[in-house]
């Protein structure tokens, strides 16, 4: 098994797994905030400037715009830039580990 | 087709009322459903074919098969159903239903298919090394299951007495149970993961056709939005065109349906606020009203978005996917997916509000629930009649289709959890391929029949109110159990069953409070509301506390057991965070062992 090696690889050390992780996380937590500040903002408009809110924009009230339709694409572009940017995270992880490897 | 119309016409001539064409299009559905269960189950031969269609389900396959097990009957019928009933908070759902998905993208997809398990409770296992915990979470698979399938069941009941006026309630329930049943327990996953994948597309067309030409003869979804006043507005701005049929006094007025803030939301205050006896408690409430709508917003949003990242049958469908590239694919077509579908039932709220008010009179389903069947049957008196009898066919084949998908998902995943986590695992270890395959088979149809019996059960209960139940205690138990325990090394075994079984059960036994005094009449308990309006509204949604307080409980007790973290814990993250490319990948279950003799 690969745990009983007694002098741990590049890619089976603490190290490795602590970078592998936080890259990821940090990249997950940075869409998640984008959709979180969203998710919180809009009660809070609604709440605090309804007035604003109930505006009539091709009909809709702007909340209602923004609820029933815009935020699916805006959710849509978050996790298409995430996609984007953790397979290339992987990519260059992958790439620099086995090129560890094989010095 | 026309001598099967003829008989449909002839069969039933007592049962006055049953439209051809819908008879017609469901019959097509649930034929075509039949079709190709046999048809794929010659190519489902392998245990890893039925638990998890071969791992070979390639990315547009497996995101439409996703959305076709997720949008259910409550999706197809019940969002335009609340969207009518209680206008913009209504909204809250579909959203939150489809962009919950991003939270499992973020931080689930990848890391959970990159352990290559079979089922959640394989997870649960092979994470702490817990026999034990696996028990734990196989109940919890199979508890919210059962309280998400009653919903189906009921969907599948009304909707079939809705099409055959007269017929039983159960009957419903039976047939639809007993084809799902039969599907999948022929072809397993890889069979109905065809299946569920037509039935998305099925979906789609039916939501979308007929609402577009609906539209295009009763005027569009702005138009009908703005025949409804706001606050601020004296006059209705309709366009001209817009008919508008007066609404009954028990719909919400304009101002309030439009806005957010609405009866969704007010409804402990208004209740606290009409028995209130004097002035100055009543002004106290009034004052409380709009925060605490405030506050049970965004308690429903935690619920519907962290309860969409811990549905098990959901997640099991990630392990279909061939790696964690893939699974992150996936999950974000499936939001597209899924996202494309939700726009369009609002608009049979919206229309339906301004065309069909009448339902606001009846409740559940018999009442606005039903507007995706009742209102293109209007177009028949305005001159089309043939033309509403098909738009209403399709509509009643998608809502068909609903149910029918998402009971067959969910009998995949709670038949994985008998079959392969309590027979293969606990059972008996050594079970054959041949044995365990069989167990699969003997496992959907025990699991079927209990299903059909829970269903004739439940014909009193609300789809939406069922199917948010489910959403609470997913939100509750598994979204913080997979989410610490893919990005926390620190996790204990105790940490995680203790944060899950405490979360998960508490809100479960705060939701059944507000069961008991809504659904079976406990007077004290209502009274206590009254009295209570913040605790009835942290009871009816309990995600806002019971979210952080599994999570806090994960960390507190994993800190104390700190002693009993899995030894080799960093091969476990690694293997589920490592790209494939550094082939780590050692699937959790061997393909060459379960398919042994081969």
């Amino acid at each position: 098994m690969k745990e009983s090696n007694p002098t741990p690889d590049p890619i089976h050390s603490d190290a490795f797994l602590a970078r592998l992780m936080s890259g990821q996380l940090k990249l997950s937590i940075a869409c998640a905030f984008c959709f979180i500040v969203a998710l919180v903002a809009l009660p809070l408009l609604n709440y605090f400037q309804p007035e604003f809110m109930a505006q009539r924009i091709y009909g809709f009230t702007l909340t209602w715009l923004i609820l029933g339709v815009l935020f699916f694409p805006f959710v849509w572009i978050i996790s298409f830039v995430f996609i984007q940017r953790s397979i290339a995270l992987e990519d260059s992880e992958a790439k620099a580990a086995l090129d560890g490897l094989k010095k | 087709m026309s001598a099967l119309l003829a008989f449909l016409a002839a069969a039933e001539p007592a049962a006055k009322g049953i439209d051809p064409w819908i008879a017609f299009f469901s019959l097509i559905t649930v034929v075509i459903t039949v079709g190709m269960g046999f048809w794929t189950a010659g190519k489902s031969k392998s245990a890893g074919d039925f638990f998890v269609a071969g791992r070979s389900v390639s990315v547009g396959w497996n995101a439409s098969a996703i959305s076709g097990e997720y949008l259910s009957a409550a999706s197809f019928m019940g969002v335009a159903g609340m969207v009518m009933l209680n206008g913009y908070d209504a909204l809250w759902y579909p959203v939150c239903y489809a962009c919950g998905y991003l939270f499992l993208l973020l931080f689930i997809a990848g890391p959970l298919r990159r352990f290559g398990a079979y089922t959640i409770p394989d997870f649960a296992e092979g994470r702490y090394d817990s026999p034990l915990f696996r028990k734990i979470a196989v109940c919890f698979v199979l508890f919210i299951g059962f309280f998400y399938t009653m919903p189906q069941m009921k969907g599948a009941g009304t909707t079939l007495a809705y099409i055959f006026p007269g017929l039983h309630y159960s009957v419903g329930v039976i047939v639809v149970g007993a084809v799902i049943t039969l599907n999948v327990s022929l072809g397993g996953m890889k069979g109905i993961t065809l299946v569920q994948a037509f039935q998305y597309w099925l979906k789609v067309f039916a939501i979308t056709v007929p609402i577009f030409v609906i539209a295009a003869i009763v005027g569009h979804y702005q138009s009908h939005l703005e025949a409804n006043k706001t606050a601020q507005e004296t006059v209705a701005a309709a366009p001209a065109g817009i008919e508008r049929k007066a609404l009954p006094a028990k719909a919400p007025k304009d101002e309030q349906w439009i806005a957010p803030f609405g009866s969704l939301t007010t409804k402990a205050v208004d209740t606290a606020i009409a028995a209130a006896k004097t002035p100055e408690e009543k002004a106290a409430l009034e004052a409380n009203k709009k925060p605490y709508s405030l506050l049970y917003t965004y308690s429903l949003i935690i619920a519907l978005v962290c309860g969409t990242a811990g549905l098990p049958h959901i997640l099991v469908r990630f392990y279909t996917n061939p790696d964690g590239v893939a699974a992150k694919r996936t999950t974000m077509w499936v939001m597209i997916l899924i996202g494309v579908f939700y726009v369009f039932p609002p608009i049979y709220g919206v229309i339906g509000r301004s065309l069909t008010p009448e339902l606001y009179n009846a409740v559940g389903s018999k009442g606005t629930d039903k507007v995706v069947l009742e209102l293109p049957t209007l177009l028949a008196g305005r001159d089309y009649p043939l033309l509403g009898s098909i738009l209403s066919g399709i509509t009643c084949a998608g809502a068909f289709a609903a149910f029918m998908s998402t009971f067959s998902g969910l009998l995949v995943s709670m038949s994985s959890a008998l079959a392969h986590d309590i027979y293969g695992r606990m059972l008996k270890p050594d079970a054959s391929p041949e044995q365990r395959l069989k167990a699969f088979k003997w496992a959907a149809v025990i699991i079927g029949v209990v299903s059909v019996g829970l269903g004739t059960q439940v014909e009193k209960l609300n789809i939406n109110y069922l199917v948010g139940q489910a959403f609470a205690i997913a939100a509750a138990s598994y979204f913080p159990l997979l989410f610490m325990s893919v990005w926390w090394r620190g996790m204990t075994m105790k940490g995680a069953a203790t944060g899950m079984l405490a979360g998960g059960l508490l809100a479960l036994g705060s939701i059944f409070l507000t069961t008991l005094s809504d659904v079976y009449g406990f007077a004290g308990l209502a009274d206590f509301w009254v009295a209570h309006p913040l605790l009835r509204i942290l009871c009816e949604q309990p995600a806002i506390w019971a979210v952080p307080l599994s999570i806090t409980l994960m960390i507190v007790v994993s800190k104390a057991t700190a002693a009993t973290i899995p030894a080799d814990v960093r091969m476990k993250m690694l293997v589920l965070h490592a790209p494939e490319a550094l082939g780590l990948k050692q699937e959790y279950i061997k393909e060459h062992e379960v398919l042994g003799g081969h």
